[in-house]
């Protein structure tokens, strides 16, 4: 479908609808209306969240109680069933598979339900006329507020544990927020396939299960299995993650390598992802 | 321009503002769907198609041509038989759907009151809807409540403002839908066919609602199978089928011929309809 409006699409006074070639919108509007309506992406991102656990007993505690059995889950998993391996150190794994799991978590959330976010936008998507990227930057928006209970819990683990404090810990907080560009760009690439190819749907949970066993999750990013070690800096999630788990778990500073490439995969992913959705969302009605 | 409307005739421009600039400007406007054949369009079968060196698409050609001027202060109905592609015209002017080809110009506000829903999410509450839905649509928080009173007041729903709009029933639906609508303060107002749920006070409520719009030069396009509230309502009329534009002008003239195109005697057509 190449037909669009140009430049005054969101301007509320004249409206010029016409098509032109497939491609990107003039960007300037775009983005000029994107942020006039930053408020409407943020409330359907706390009303959201408001109507998650309405329906069930524990409500909001939910947003504890997950991140809580997420890491029973994989104890019982690496620790017990595994045979736990060399007995040395097994506070520290602990502390560290939990830091991974739970950014891994808040990570795969979010690009899920931003993937989800334009076929489920489906009657908002016909009726009203605004910025498509604001559904799945809204859910991951959402994703984000839902994740800041967990750190609390990661604290509570970490003292249990009998970790160390270290000031380098504050620092973890920059790897989270390249992180949560990663993960939007991601979401965006595949809201937009997922239009296309509903199969998407179906096959996202293998694909992000699949990155979670290669990522430095349930072991150290030192530690690699000697098969990963080829490609494992191939894998965004390794500066990612192998950071904030750095910061967070042992309070060491990671090497610069990672610091850019975190970087540079967090906005790669976002110019590209935010590029590809701009550039397809205006076929999204007539697909839906 | 297109050579397939039949008839052309600007009947009485009813302009009530002074501006010589239409409110809606449609230029030779066509909007092809295209689709697969399946219904949901997957992977796999996409394989299968690129494997045989196909391209399955069926183009639905849901509007072909059209070209029409909108005055304002306008109340133009839309009238033609199912699949004419009316609802597909309101989603053009509103700006959801791009034309295909062609080109159209709206001065003004656009405010829609589509059919297939208003955009509403059923787990939230009437409340958190109508705040929502004028966040999507560029009004600014301050606005909205400040007219939420209003849209309360005029949905009559008391108490189920607070409650999810998944326990309202169709009617209270379209009644909110339709309050929400007529307040953003449109310069033009799309109705699709919203108001067939609603219950006689509300509707006769809203004709009056619509009528107050209209006296204040405000355009509106009613999309409308009730060919009596059309003849009642609108001072100009289109008549489109399969996509193209038979007929526009006087309300009662396109009726006429419309009813007589589809041989359904005018009293039969009017005796099951109502607003």
């Amino acid at each position: 479908m190449n037909a669009t409006s140009v430049d005054e699409e969101f301007n509320p006074s004249v409206h010029v609808y016409e098509p032109h070639k497939v491609g990107l919108p003039a960007l300037r509007p775009y983005f000029k209306a994107l942020w006039q309506r930053r408020e409407f992406a943020a409330e359907m991102s706390r009303t959201n969240i408001r109507a998650a656990n309405t329906n069930t007993f524990f409500g909001q505690v939910w947003l504890v109680l997950n991140p809580l059995l997420l890491a029973l889950v994989y104890y019982l998993l690496t620790d017990i069933i595994a045979g736990g391996g060399a007995k040395v150190g097994a506070a520290e794994r602990f502390a560290h598979m939990c830091a991974g799991l739970f950014a891994f978590y808040y990570f795969s959330g979010a690009m899920t339900a931003g993937a989800a976010s334009v076929v489920g936008g489906g009657k908002l998507l016909m009726n009203q006329s605004f910025p498509r990227m604001l559904l799945p930057l809204s859910a991951v928006r959402t994703a984000f507020f839902r994740f800041l209970p967990t750190l609390v819990v990661y604290l509570g683990i970490h003292m249990v544990m009998r970790q160390k404090l270290h000031w380098q810990m504050l620092l973890a907080p920059a790897f989270l927020i390249m992180l949560t560009f990663f993960a939007a760009g991601m979401g965006m690439i595949f809201a937009a396939l997922q239009v296309y190819f509903r199969d998407t749907t179906s096959f996202l949970p293998y694909f992000v299960r699949i990155w979670l066993y290669m990522s430095p999750v349930l072991w150290f990013a030192e530690q690699a299995p000697p098969k990963f070690k080829g490609f494992i800096q191939y894998n965004p999630l390794y500066p990612l993650l192998g950071g904030w788990a750095d910061l967070l778990v042992k309070g060491a500073i990671p090497k610069w390598q990672m610091w850019a490439g975190g970087g540079f995969w967090a906005i790669l992913a976002f110019v590209v992802g935010s590029l590809f959705f701009m550039s397809r969302e205006r076929e999204f009605v007539v697909r839906l | 321009m297109s050579s397939l409307s039949v008839s052309e005739t600007e009947k009485k421009p009813m302009q009530k503002s002074t501006s010589n600039v239409p409110a809606v400007k449609v230029q030779d406007v066509s909007i092809t769907y295209r689709t697969t054949f399946e219904r949901v369009p997957t992977f796999k079968s996409a394989l299968v198609r690129f494997g045989r060196g196909e391209r399955a698409v069926r183009e639905v050609k849901a509007v072909q041509n059209v070209s029409f001027d909108v005055n304002h202060g306008t109340t133009i109905g839309i009238i033609g038989a199912n699949g004419a592609g009316k609802s597909t015209l309101m989603r053009a002017v509103a700006g959801i759907l791009p034309p295909t080809s062609g080109r159209i110009e709206v001065h003004g506000r656009v405010s829609t009151l589509l059919s297939l829903g208003v955009g509403f999410n059923a787990a939230l509450s009437g409340k958190e809807n109508v705040i929502l839905g004028g966040l999507a649509a560029g009004l600014s928080r301050k606005v909205i409540e400040e007219r939420y009173e209003e849209i309360s007041e005029f949905a009559e729903l008391g108490d189920f403002m607070e409650m999810p709009m998944r326990t309202y029933s169709s009617g209270m639906f379209s009644r909110l839908a339709f309050s929400v609508a007529v307040h953003m303060d449109p310069d033009i107002l799309l109705i699709d066919e919203a108001l067939s749920a609603g219950d006689a006070s509300f509707k006769s409520k809203a004709a009056a609602k619509m009528g107050e719009l209209v006296t204040n030069s405000r355009t509106m396009f009613l999309v409308s199978h009730a060919m009596s509230s059309v003849r009642e309502m609108c001072n100009d009329c289109i008549w489109l089928h399969k996509g193209k534009l038979m007929m526009r002008g006087e309300p009662n003239e396109v009726i006429q011929a419309y009813t007589k195109f589809l041989q359904v005697g005018e009293a039969e057509s009017v005796s099951l309809e109502d607003l």
